[in-house]
């Protein structure tokens, strides 16, 4: 309950951080940190527009994608205090309910019959199933380190007095903050900023919406955020107490943000072609740390 | 006569025999009020379609005593029947060349499992002196049971389209009316796994090795399957890809139960099996639902090709929803039933990487790895599928209508089953108890302990249940504001034509390069060379690599070698009666010799 409450509230400000970072560093004014609030607001308060060519798929995509992300936000625990929902394996149905959010996001872009958005929804389905293997990857080693299968348990068996385990933690909260600029469409991957829709990916794909279709998918991309961030926080807050555990989660919150932000200001896009192998590297890594852990605890060979 | 009987039947039937039966039973009887349906389309000739009847049900029957006899000459004779009538059912369109070309296919791939069969059963029969099932388990505590394992598993494989003996697949599921294809996908390849299986439950042999070589080559059986249903333009055809990635996915299963079994760990004997189990009720239904969505859009709008349909959706919305369930669930998603078996199968990787054993953690990190990809790649091939074809606008002028209620109500129903898995997946896992218990080291008891299904199935419904709240209360809220219609944002060009939409190729173009050192493509190009424009096209199609290598190359070299007798082969009387005469002279002439 605690984590779902945290996420939600450090939704609400996470893209204003990331936002204001950015602006801080270009030298702008910029929006105020609660900038994409507003901007949600304002969406929910406008008419819709549907295109003809459309149906019920591209009306319902944007509610099944915001519940995707609503009930993987359920399983995610706040260090060793289990999500609403938390059962042995409780990451594969989280990974599995994204997918499904994603399934109608790109049937959804196809409903359209647009060329541009049949080009989004090809790049974000050939994309996600790239990034799948890295998340499961690096839950498999956090599983092999833990010796248990679910998030909460996990995260609650994760002793963060061991080297071995500061260094398996480091490398899932980079796994997972690429993952999450990934799955969010965030640099270097893609850049939510162009004006060319040739280059976009995410933001491509959700062209025809708008009102409040626009505003889910604005909600569902700032919980899937603060979502992942969420998870890196676990990583570090074990079994503190909650006292403590707050802070670190919220620091760790805006540490992403800020991270991200500064990522965005200093780096261009990928050329499209060289997104794959980026992407894929995500899983290398992931690969590299399960390999370091059996070695750690012989199991290798 | 009645002892007869009493040697080839067994006195109780087991769970698993029960469990494959109810499954043949209930996609038989959905195939065949949709195939009345189906064949009213046909209804101008009445014998060939009383024989297709008659056919359909020495299938189903054979099936049903493939799962009751207990004897290996009944097993082939039954083993038999089911192939035969099979054939006959998929040749049912037999005045297209295509149809009988897979047809053919089909019947001499059939015969080769048949003769892997036969000489497993023979090795068991020659070593213990009766063809009774009994006596493989008397076999196996004198001998080596391996070799004979392998025999019969490759026999059963052929049947369920494993790689590399998946080539009849891709053929013969096309060229079948749709209400077979649902079936033949549906059920018929799944005999193979009830083979094995069965086997598994009488064989007492080298498990651990046994696993090994069963999840490795379903693990390469499902990538191959669903990487090379990716490049189909064929809707049937990718179907029929689709089906040798679930045959993996079971088989991943069964490999995983018998590493269980091999290692003396329940746990994951019963995950591995169970899965196993679940997915193979799992992959009948849904595949039988997607085959016959496939037969009305085939009798909507007379094409099967992907790239010239578009916007279905619109004129057929049954058939369109019942795709698109049945598209989340063969993607592995919740809240449908594939979710539950690809969880159950995780599960038990999961739990099988902790093993303390070394080397095994890498078989899992390897097995997960595969299943991800499978899952990654699946629902890349679905969105295409299901977008391409129900969504957008029609890429070409094709007349489009809906079906009547016969053709919609049976998969109704199997979508129905399909969504109770998985909320109830509990249940359902209680209804395989008894087929697991018939599996060595797998019991029920143990799963409903591990494996917490209620609770998975308890996050399923909350999820259903927040996308509807979500949905309707973004409908009451455009209720009261203003909703307006327009064209699709054309990013500032106005002059749009369905034609420029994505296409399927398009759609997975990144995916095609990404992955071209794995997938064969031809390409047909005449690229203008002139200064002025001239005429110039470009066609690619895919091939299957392992078929081409495996069938066809073996195949144009054994043509090429006999072909250099083919002197002998001249047509005239004089030369025949030659070689009759030299034949006789040289038995004469070698019998007077050696004897």
């Amino acid at each position: 309950m605690i984590s779902l409450l945290l996420i939600l509230f450090s939704a609400l400000f996470f893209n204003g951080i990331i936002g204001r970072v950015k602006s801080i560093s270009a030298g702008r004014k910029g929006p105020g940190i609660m900038q994409p609030v507003f901007d949600v607001c304002r969406l929910f308060r406008k008419g819709t527009v549907y295109s003809e060519v459309t149906g019920p798929v591209f009306k319902m995509a944007p509610a099944v994608y915001l519940a995707s992300v609503l009930i993987a936000c359920l399983c995610v625990p706040f260090g060793s205090k289990g999500g609403l929902i938390s059962f042995n394996g409780d990451f594969v149905f989280f990974a599995y309910a994204l997918a499904l959010g994603k399934f109608f996001c790109i049937i959804g872009a196809l409903d359209t019959g647009s060329s541009f958005e049949g080009m989004g929804a090809s790049r974000e389905a050939t994309y996600s199933m790239l990034a799948e293997p890295a998340f499961f990857l690096i839950l498999g080693s956090l599983a092999l380190m833990s010796g248990h299968t679910s998030f909460q348990e996990i995260f609650a068996n994760l002793h963060p007095s061991s080297p071995m385990s500061w260094a398996l933690a480091v490398c899932a909260a980079y796994v997972f903050l690429v993952l999450a600029m990934v799955e969010n469409s965030r640099m270097p991957v893609d850049d939510p900023k162009t004006h060319l829709e040739l280059t976009m990916i995410h933001e491509v794909m959700v062209l025809d919406n708008s009102g409040i279709d626009l505003g889910l998918i604005f909600v569902t991309g700032y919980l899937k955020f603060a979502m992942y961030a969420a998870l890196i926080a676990d990583l570090f807050i074990g079994s503190l107490p909650i006292a403590i555990g707050i802070p670190v989660f919220l620091g760790v919150q805006v540490a992403c943000a800020v991270v991200i932000g500064l990522n965005e200001s200093f780096t261009a896009r990928f050329r499209m072609n060289h997104n794959p192998q980026f992407i894929f590297t995500l899983a290398c890594i992931a690969l590299l740390s399960i390999f370091g852990v059996m070695l750690m605890s012989g199991k290798l060979v | 006569m009645k002892d007869i009987l009493s040697s080839l039947f067994p006195q109780a039937l087991t769970g698993l025999s029960l469990w494959f039966m109810a499954i043949f039973t209930i996609v038989f009887a959905c195939g065949a009020i949709y195939g009345a349906g189906y064949m009213k389309h046909y209804s101008g000739r009445p014998l060939r379609n009383t024989l297709h009847w008659i056919w359909y049900v020495v299938a189903y029957v054979s099936m049903m005593l493939l799962c009751v006899v207990d004897n290996s000459i009944a097993f082939l004779v039954s083993w038999e029947i089911m192939a035969l009538s099979s054939f006959f059912l998929v040749i049912y369109e037999s005045e297209k060349p295509d149809t009988i070309k897979a047809g053919i296919n089909f019947f001499i791939q059939s015969h080769i499992s048949v003769v892997l069969l036969t000489a497993g059963f023979m090795m068991i029969a020659a070593k213990t002196g009766t063809y009774s099932f009994e006596a493989i388990p008397r076999y196996c505590t004198h001998n080596n049971g391996m070799a004979a394992f392998l025999l019969l598993f490759a026999g059963f494989a052929v049947k369920a389209g494993f790689v590399p003996f998946h080539t009849w697949l891709p053929y013969a599921h096309p060229a079948a009316p749709a209400h077979i294809s649902g079936v033949m996908s549906g059920v018929i390849i799944k005999i193979g796994i009830f083979g094995i299986l069965r086997m598994i439950s009488l064989f007492s042999i080298d498990y651990v090795t046994a696993g090994a070589i069963i999840l490795a080559v379903s693990a390469i059986s499902g990538l191959y399957g669903v990487m090379m249903a990716i490049l189909q333009h064929n809707l049937k055809k990718l179907l029929a890809y689709h089906s040798i990635e679930n045959i993996g996915i079971i088989g991943m299963g069964i490999g995983l139960g018998c590493i269980g079994a091999g290692t003396c760990n329940t746990m994951l004997a019963t995950l591995g099996f169970a899965g196993a189990l679940l997915h193979t009720l799992n992959h009948a239904l849904f595949k039988s639902v997607l085959f016959f969505c496939s037969g009305n859009v085939y009798h909507g709008t007379h094409t099967l090709d992907i790239e010239s349909l578009g916007g279905l959706a619109k004129k057929m919305p049954w058939t369109a929803a019942l795709f698109l369930i049945a598209s989340i669930a063969i993607c592995g998603l919740p809240p449908m039933n594939g979710f539950i078996s690809e969880f159950l199968i995780y599960s038990g990787l999961f739990g099988w990487m902790q093993g303390a054993e070394p080397g095994v953690t890498t078989g899992a990190v390897f097995s997960i790895l595969a299943l991800v990809m499978i899952g990654g790649l699946a629902i890349l091939c679905f969105t295409k599928a299901f977008g391409i074809i129900f969504l957008g606008s029609p890429r070409k002028e094709i007349e489009a209508h809906e079906m009547p209620a016969s053709r919609i109500v049976p998969l109704v129903i199997e979508a129905v089953i399909m969504l109770s898995i998985g909320i109830c997946p509990g249940v359902y896992a209680k209804l395989a108890g008894s087929a697991l218990s018939c599996l060595p080291f797998a019991g029920i008891t143990k799963l409903t302990a591990t494996a917490n299904l209620g609770y998975v199935g308890f996050a399923s419904l909350v999820f259903l249940l927040l996308a509807c709240i979500i949905y309707v209360a973004k409908s009451r809220r455009n209720s009261k504001r203003q909703v307006s219609e327009g064209p699709t944002w054309g990013c500032g060009y106005t002059q749009g034509t369905p034609r420029i939409q994505y296409t399927a190729t398009s759609f997975v173009k990144t995916y095609v390069q990404l992955f071209s050192f794995l997938l064969g493509t031809r390409k047909h190009q005449e690229i203008p060379t002139e200064i002025y424009p001239v005429s110039g096209h470009f066609e690619s199609e895919s091939y299957d690599k392992i078929e081409s290598g495996l069938i066809d190359k073996p195949l144009t070299a054994y043509h090429r070698f006999t072909d250099i007798f083919s002197f002998l082969q001249n047509g005239k009387m004089q030369f025949y009666m030659l070689y009759g005469i030299v034949f006789i002279i040289l038995t004469l002439v070698l019998t007077i010799i050696f004897c």
